[in-house]
């Protein structure tokens, strides 16, 4: 979600309803229902991203079916819901997504769907250009075709591009260039905004977290501490016209907040519905800890969303926690609970990349003590012919969570490092 | 920008307004953008606008007073900014 500036609409006297200052207040609590809900239509994909969020890869044989999801959008129309953040896998590559985006939008839920382009064609492009209800994200991870495709495979690059260019030429203006910042990239953080304006779209940056496939190839990719301030400058030079998704608020620390909502928003504002009907925390909480229910149960989304213990304990006001006597608490609210949770880190304490630098002391005390696994995803799609990964059954593996890249490791970033503007070396994460 | 409380306004046709316990979340299908009404009162102001004459009237229908409009008037300008409420022809 990206909040406008505009947001806090109200008058600053009268009325008989308390008027609370900041919208982390108003949002604290919860809301009636989610501003901004992620739903994977499926895990199947194309592609294998190195850090795909929710380990897609093959198609889940219970994905919900088009009945299924009509009904998820009829409960969604109810609840007034504005729009739905569309994704997988590769949500294009169902046979139905678009039957499920007209049922959407005809029922006044409007679509966002992201993509890596893979469908989008001069035909998709003019359709989607049509509609003010429809809105699209392309993916791209590097502005560079070897940046690109080492984190989101061969072809990824040349996929993307061709995409923009059949939206650019259907006439579709601002749609969103979506790159999730990483080690690699930053440093190509003007080139994205030049290929975004040359394509006539709109740039949205994102943060790396370790969750699905991520926790695998976080070590490698996300952002070091400098490049951490160099993301935040730029973001606040550049704020109005480059969309976050509200993901970088832990960088808040570093001085003044950034534009959007800079609070932790799982359960509170947002959620995930995954393919099979799941309903999870936020979309980069794919972990049995965080699934408040199904929507395949009798209350469908809307009881999961009202009534599920978890949601309502996501939204007790924050303790803060080891955190509290921190004096950039308020800014950062102690950072993403799902960067927290897949590196090892108490929910309470620390974001792993704060930027004031408690994370790394705490990763370290994490790292030594041998006996805590780090949680691992629950659900896992990947293909198979990606390479695999450690197994919760097998102890020794558990206990390294960041194994050395060597030459001959699987991953295809091993040994990968663009160069970086200032040399600098460190851990964080994106 | 002033806001003139004496002209005649409406909630953009493209704008959607759901209801929450603080007032209401209001989003624009055509911009994209989202924005809050913090309290009831004003609230009530926005969704009678286009029953009234004016601003200033759906604001005095609302209860709000004479002293509170200024406050007001600077709600709907910021709402008026993003589009969210447009000008229209008095009926």
């Amino acid at each position: 979600m990206t909040v406008a500036p505009d947001m806090a609409v109200a008058p600053d006297t009268g009325g008989k309803a308390p008027a609370p200052g900041k919208l982390t207040d108003l949002f604290q609590l919860g809301l009636d229902a989610p501003i901004c809900l992620t739903w994977e239509l499926t895990y199947a994909c194309n592609l294998s991203c190195v850090h795909c969020l929710s380990s897609s890869g093959r198609r889940d044989p219970r994905e919900l079916t088009t009945a299924e999801c009509k009904s998820v959008i009829d409960t969604l129309e109810r609840m007034q819901v504005f729009y739905v953040n569309i994704g997988g896998g590769e949500p294009t590559v169902r046979p139905d997504f678009w039957e499920l985006v007209d049922y959407a939008t005809a029922h006044h839920v409007g679509v966002k769907f992201s993509t890596n382009g893979v469908r989008l064609d001069a035909a998709a492009a003019a359709r989607l250009a049509a509609s003010d209800y429809v809105d699209v994200q392309i993916s791209l991870d590097g502005a560079t075709r070897e940046v690109n495709d080492a984190v989101r495979g061969p072809g990824s690059f040349d996929t993307a591009m061709r995409a923009m260019g059949n939206l650019r030429d259907a006439g579709f203006r601002g749609f969103k260039l979506s790159v999730v910042m990483t080690r690699q990239n930053i440093p190509q953080i003007e080139e994205f905004k030049a290929i975004a304006e040359e394509y006539g779209a709109q740039l949205r940056l994102t943060r790396l977290r370790p969750s699905g496939r991520g926790a695998d190839v976080w070590d490698e990719l996300h952002p070091l501490p400098a490049q951490q301030k160099q993301l935040y400058d730029w973001l606040v030079g550049h704020g109005e016209q480059v969309l976050t998704g509200d993901s970088f608020f832990h960088l808040s620390a570093f001085g003044g907040a950034l534009p959007g909502l800079n609070l932790c928003g799982a359960g509170r504002v947002v959620c995930l519905i995954d393919p099979v009907g799941d309903v999870y925390a936020c979309p980069f909480a794919i972990h049995e800890n965080f699934l408040a229910g199904n929507v395949r149960e009798t209350g469908g989304f809307e009881g999961v969303w009202k009534t599920s213990s978890l949601f309502n304990d996501l939204r007790k006001p924050d303790t803060g926690g080891a955190c509290k006597s921190c004096g950039f608490y308020d800014s950062c609210r102690g950072g993403c609970m799902a960067a927290k949770f897949f590196t090892g880190l108490p929910l309470d304490g620390p974001d792993p990349e704060c930027v004031q630098g408690y994370g790394e002391a705490a990763l370290a005390s994490v790292s030594a003590s041998a006996g805590l696994p780090v949680p691992r995803p629950s659900v896992d799609h990947s293909h198979r012919t990606s390479p695999s990964r450690p197994r919760a059954s097998v102890p020794v593996t558990i206990a390294r969570r960041r194994p050395p890249a060597h030459d001959c490791d699987e991953s295809p970033l091993a040994g990968f490092e663009a160069p970086s503007p200032d040399g600098a070396s460190g851990g964080c994460c994106r | 920008m002033t806001f003139d409380l004496d002209r005649a306004w409406r909630v953009d046709p493209r704008v959607s307004m759901r209801p929450e316990p603080f007032g209401a979340l209001l989003y624009h299908f055509g911009t994209r953008r989202l924005s809050f009404l913090k309290n009831q009162t004003v609230l009530a102001v926005v969704r009678s606008l286009a029953d009234h004459p004016s601003a200033r009237a759906a604001c005095l229908a609302s209860g709000v007073a004479e002293a509170e409009l200024p406050a007001y008037a600077r709600a709907l300008a910021a709402l008026a900014d993003s589009n969210m409420i447009t000008e229209r022809i008095p009926a």
